[in-house]
This record gives C-alpha cells, sequence and structure tokens, in this order.
C-alpha cells in the first residue's frame, strides 16, 4: 500500500512536472520548426480570399464529403465517435476538471459520472474497431508503422486505466489511479514526437491547404 | 546538363520542404482515407497506390533532417535513408499512378496538401534521374521546339489558313495592343483544330480583339508535368515575352487544364514576379462575355449532355459556374454527373500521365471511375474544356464500346451565334 502510495504522490509530483516540460518545450520546437520555413512569396494574382478560406477549412474538415462517407463510412464514424469521446471525457469528467481548477485556475460546468462511464465504454470499443480495423484494411495494414501501433497503445492505456480507476477494478487503488496518470503523462511525453502533434499541427495544416485553395477561389 | 545524382535528388527534396510541408507530415494520421479519394487505389485496389505513401521519400526527408526527433533517430542510425533503389521504386508511384489531380487534398481529414506535395517530390526525382522516358521527350522538345510534341508554327499556319478560308474572317497573328493573347496546346493543335476555328468566330462575333504569337503559341507546360522548375520558368518566360512584345493586357489559356494552372498559377512563383497582364482560361473568358451581354445565341442541343469538368480548372483554379452558364445558354438537356466541381474525379490522364507510355494501363484502369460516373447518369455526349482529358474520354470511351461523342464547350458554343452580330447598343443585359 505504502508503495502505491508513493507511485501515486511521485506520478502527481515530479513526473507531473517532466511530463509537462517536455511536452511544453517538444511543442514549441515542432511549432518553430513548422513556422520558421514559412512560405515563398506568392505572385500569382489571387482569385478568392486566403485567410477567409483556410479559418473556414479548419472547420469543415471536420466532416468528410458525401461521397467519401459513403466510401469508407466505417472509418470515418469510428473515427469521429472515439475522437469525441476522448474529448468529452477529458474536458468534462469531474476529477479532470478539477485539476484544470488547480492548474489553470479555471473550472467550467462536468457531466454526471454515469454519462462518462458509458461515454468511456462506448471510447474503449470504438478504439478497438480502429485497431481492428487498421490490422485488416488493406491501406491501412500497408501504411501503418510500428509508431501507429505505440500510439494507439498510448492513447488505449490512458482510457483504459481511467477506466479501472473509476471502476476501482484494480486494487490498490493509488496504484490504478497512478497508472492513469503516468499513461496520460506518457501520452503527454510522446505528443510532439509522433502522430499526436496532429492535435496541433493539423488546424496549421487545415489552413493552409484552405487559404491555398482558397486564394484560387475553391472552398477545400 | 550536368549529371543527375541521389545528392542533387535530396537536396532538391529538401529545398522543396516549407512550412506546410512540415505541418502536413507532422498531421498524418494513416487513416488511409486519401486512398478513397484516388482513382488509382480504388481503380486497382492495390495498397501501394495509397497518396500519402507516395509521398514517403519526401517524408524521411522531412523526418531525418527537419525535426528533432528525426536528427536524433537518424544520428542513431535508426532512420532508412533515402536511396536510388527507392526512388526507382517510386518513380511509378509519384509519375505513373499520380495526375496531380487535387481529390486527395480535398478529402484529408487533417488537412495535407497531398498533391502540392507531389508536385514538390517530382522536383527530387528529376534532379536524381528518376522521371519517366515519356516525360523526359516531352520536356526536351518544348525546350528545344517550343512544343511538347515538336509542333512548328508552320504546321499551324497551315491550320490558320485553313480556318481563314472555312470562316472568311482573319486569324490575326502578332497584332500588338490587342486585349488577348491566345495561346493553344499542340494536342489540340493537332487533334482538335475546331478550337481555334470557334474561337476566330466567337471573338469576331463578340468584337473582342486578340492575336496569335508566333513567338510563342504553346500554353502547356511539361516543365511542371515532370516537375522540373527551370524548365517550367523557361517556358513561361516565353509567354511572358511573347505578352510583353504585343503589350496585351490578357492572356488566355486555352481548353488544356495543366496549362492553365501552369501558365495562372505557378508562372508568376516560377519567374519571381507578378504578370503585367492578367491569365484567363478561354472558358472564364466567354462566361465574362456572356455576362457582358456580347454573346447571342440561337438554338440549343436537345439531346441529353453531361459534363467532365477538369481537375485543374475546376478543384485546381475554381472555374466551376463558367462552364454551367454557358451550358445553360447552349443546352436544353443538361445533367451533372452525381459527383462535380471540386469534387469531380479525374480522368486519369492528367499530370503527365498521358505522355508516359509505360503507365497507360494504369491510365486505361483509372479511367473506369469517370467511365462508372458518366455510366450513371446515361448521357448522348459528354462535353469538357480540357484537350487531354478529351483525348482520354474519347479513347477510354471507345477502350470499353461506349458510343459517346466528346465535344469541347467552346465549339459548341460556336456553334449557336446568331449569324449577325448585333451592336453592343442593342445588346439585351443579362440577368
Amino acid at each position: 500500500m505504502n508503495g502505491s502510495m508513493e507511485f501515486l504522490l511521485w506520478t502527481k509530483g515530479p513526473m507531473f512536472d517532466i511530463a509537462l516540460i517536455v511536452f511544453a518545450l517538444g511543442l514549441m520546437a515542432r511549432l518553430a520548426e513548422i513556422f520558421l520555413l514559412g512560405r515563398a512569396p506568392n505572385y500569382a494574382a489571387p482569385r478568392g480570399k486566403e485567410w477567409h478560406r483556410g479559418l473556414r477549412t479548419l472547420f469543415t474538415r471536420n466532416f468528410p464529403d458525401p461521397g467519401t462517407f459513403q466510401r469508407a463510412p466505417f472509418n470515418v464514424l469510428v473515427g469521429w465517435i472515439w475522437h469525441l469521446g476522448f474529448l468529452v471525457i477529458l474536458l468534462f469528467f469531474v476529477p479532470h476538471v478539477e485539476l484544470a481548477k488547480g492548474v489553470l485556475g479555471i473550472g467550467w460546468p462536468t457531466l454526471p459520472n454515469p454519462v462518462i462511464d458509458l461515454i468511456t465504454g462506448v471510447t474503449l470499443v470504438a478504439l478497438i474497431a480502429t485497431l481492428v480495423h487498421r490490422l485488416t484494411h488493406p491501406v491501412k495494414r500497408r501504411i501503418s508503422t510500428s509508431e501507429d501501433y505505440l500510439v494507439w497503445t498510448l492513447v488505449f492505456l490512458v482510457v483504459l486505466t481511467g477506466y479501472l480507476a473509476y471502476h476501482r477494478l484494480v486494487e490498490p487503488y493509488p496504484l490504478v489511479l497512478g497508472m492513469h496518470i503516468l499513461s496520460a503523462e506518457l501520452f503527454l511525453i510522446a505528443l510532439p514526437f509522433t502522430k499526436l502533434t496532429h492535435i496541433f499541427t493539423a488546424f496549421i495544416a487545415r489552413w493552409y491547404n484552405g487559404a491555398t485553395f482558397g486564394r484560387k477561389g475553391v472552398q477545400s | 546538363m550536368s549529371e543527375l545524382t541521389l545528392e542533387r535528388g535530396l537536396a532538391a527534396f529538401r529545398a522543396e520542404i516549407d512550412g506546410p510541408v512540415a505541418a502536413f507530415f507532422s498531421s498524418c494520421v494513416h487513416c488511409g482515407l486519401c486512398a478513397q479519394a484516388c482513382p488509382f487505389y480504388l481503380e486497382t485496389g492495390d495498397p501501394k497506390y495509397t497518396p500519402i505513401l507516395k509521398l514517403e521519400p519526401l517524408r524521411l526527408v522531412w523526418e531525418s533532417q527537419f525535426t528533432l526527433w528525426g536528427r536524433l533517430k537518424r544520428l542513431l542510425g535508426l532512420t532508412p535513408k533515402v536511396t536510388d533503389a527507392m526512388l526507382a521504386e517510386w518513380e511509378g508511384l509519384l509519375y505513373d499512378s499520380c495526375t496531380m489531380c487535387g481529390r486527395c487534398s480535398m478529402v484529408c481529414p487533417v488537412g495535407n496538401d497531398i498533391y502540392a506535395m507531389i508536385r514538390k517530390a517530382r522536383e527530387g526525382m528529376v534532379q536524381s534521374g528518376h522521371a519517366p522516358e515519356g516525360l523526359i521527350a516531352a520536356a526536351v522538345r518544348a525546350i528545344n521546339t517550343g512544343s511538347p510534341m515538336g509542333l512548328k508554327w508552320k504546321t499551324l499556319a497551315v491550320q490558320i489558313k485553313h480556318v481563314e478560308e472555312s470562316t472568311g474572317l482573319q486569324v490575326p497573328v502578332d497584332k500588338e495592343g490587342v486585349e488577348y493573347l491566345v495561346l493553344l496546346s499542340s494536342m489540340e493543335v493537332i487533334n482538335f483544330p475546331e478550337y481555334l476555328e470557334a474561337i476566330t468566330r466567337i471573338f469576331d462575333h463578340a468584337g473582342v480583339t486578340w492575336t496569335l504569337s508566333t513567338e510563342c503559341f504553346e500554353a502547356t507546360n511539361a516543365g511542371i508535368q515532370i516537375g522540373n522548375k527551370d524548365i517550367a520558368a523557361r517556358l513561361v518566360e516565353r509567354v511572358v515575352a511573347a505578352a510583353e512584345r504585343l503589350a496585351v493586357s490578357n492572356v488566355i489559356s486555352p481548353e488544356c487544364g495543366h496549362a492553365y494552372t501552369a501558365i495562372r498559377w505557378e508562372g508568376p512563383n516560377l519567374i519571381g514576379r507578378p504578370y503585367p497582364f492578367q491569365v484567363y482560361h478561354i472558358i472564364e473568358v466567354l462566361d465574362a462575355l456572356r455576362s457582358a451581354g456580347r454573346i447571342h445565341t440561337e438554338g440549343k442541343e436537345s439531346d441529353r449532355l453531361s459534363m467532365h469538368d477538369p481537375c485543374n480548372l475546376a478543384r485546381k483554379s475554381g472555374v466551376i459556374a463558367e462552364q454551367r452558364r454557358l451550358m445553360d445558354l447552349v443546352a436544353d438537356n443538361f445533367v451533372d454527373l452525381k459527383e462535380h466541381g471540386r469534387f469531380q474525379w479525374c480522368c486519369g490522364a492528367g499530370g503527365g500521365v498521358s505522355s508516359n507510355e509505360r503507365a497507360e494501363p494504369l491510365r486505361m484502369a483509372a479511367f473506369r471511375r469517370k467511365k462508372a460516373q458518366i455510366e450513371e447518369v446515361a448521357p448522348e455526349r459528354m462535353v469538357t474544356m480540357c484537350a487531354t482529358c478529351r483525348t482520354q474520354l474519347e479513347e477510354g470511351l471507345e477502350e470499353f464500346n461506349m458510343d459517346i461523342p466528346v465535344v469541347g464547350l467552346t465549339e459548341m458554343l460556336a456553334e449557336h451565334l446568331v449569324e449577325q452580330p448585333r451592336t453592343p447598343t442593342e445588346a439585351q443585359p443579362e440577368a
């Protein structure tokens, strides 16, 4: 019991600081890598608004065009479900908002625990579905790398340990809570160095895409 | 030309990596949705044609030399190196199975502009000596003769004579200070001479002053298809020089998709300065004339017509409504393909694929997507506005024994002109 308490305190203390620092520095480095490269000046006379269309694409790329949805409904829906689930749990579970209050000093409304519990179950199932899809769909299997499986494991562990901790399915409790916090910290540490960066860079990519097409008068 | 080497190829890859490329590679989650946008994957079912996979050499260069973690991995020898063998394998992926149609760029959920990166990657392929024979030959002919097909002015001069005889109108050549310099594509001159006759009639009808240039009549740009900025810039410079010499205020790109994107969007950046003139696709010019009330038509086509949007014109340049307004003018029974405009499907021949003989089986495979789209609406004829698309549609439809003629929109419009042009004061203003 003592050991598990020490472990929990370590994840909440020094490890938390390390994770935040690696995350912050790594992310800043990645953003600098992108923005310092910049873009060459464009001398072609524009046909449409770059900024406006770029910002619109930030939003519109959340939704596939009808044809793509028809061709890959499973890929789109399962992706949607687990992303939404993950976000809702992260942002609206009581202890997570308490953590935000502690670190950032601001809080916001939460969702009832049974709702979060249900969403967590759905998210876990959806995550397993994405893994099965990755292992079986010829395109996904061909383009997947070890990083894809590493990142999947990290994401899955974060949600799974959270579920186990909430239901007290592992004893002692400090051990499972510590495991949950540690997996979240590993997630943060990996974020700037893996495809997890898309959490931030996808919005930069979408803007560039929307702006490039927008300049030519096309909403992308 | 100095020798093409792997080192030069890698240097060209590095030179192409900019902020957007870094943002795109940082964001790819390997979801595989881009494959669902690619006719080459969809029609062959081979996952190696997944668009983002075609960029693996460029991605490796980015990862190992432009990211902190990648540099570390490279020091530890954990990153595979881009080798000549790898580029040889990727040549088929970057050229034979990609028309740079840009559909993947519209579909990628994280917003990766994949086709733009294909265009960039080809720069490295050329420098490392891994470009297809057919495209090299076209680029060499374009530099040496002015035309990727080796067409000379005297061939065009013969055609001009025919047009003048059949229309009774003069085809202006090297006229200074006119409104428009008209460019052509060699494929058009050879396969579709009716285009020149059509614009001669339409411009006379609308009272437009225009000219051809003996110095430069070719609009296509083999440098852009193969992926070589030096060649592309030299070809653009010829157009700019001709337009400047004749002091025209506008240059018209013909019914050719890539010629338009080449001169409209890439051209000024290739030569590093804005143009002293505007560039329009012929369809934009015709639609502007229509809306100014300068085109008067009579009668309409009554058979069931559908339309193929060239990728370069629609998705990559935003010319989508213009051709439909023109169709309305001359067609009674027009039906759009289900996915059209910015989400149209490529004909399978663009981006240099049609100049690359080796790619023919893939080109025909990719066409099957277009074929299915056409079958869905069962038109009696197809209309388009790009000579490459048109040739591909004709070949493809014939291959599958489908009796559907393909016509160019400009010539269809010319057939409906009112014989006696009215003066502008008589013109009925249009909505």
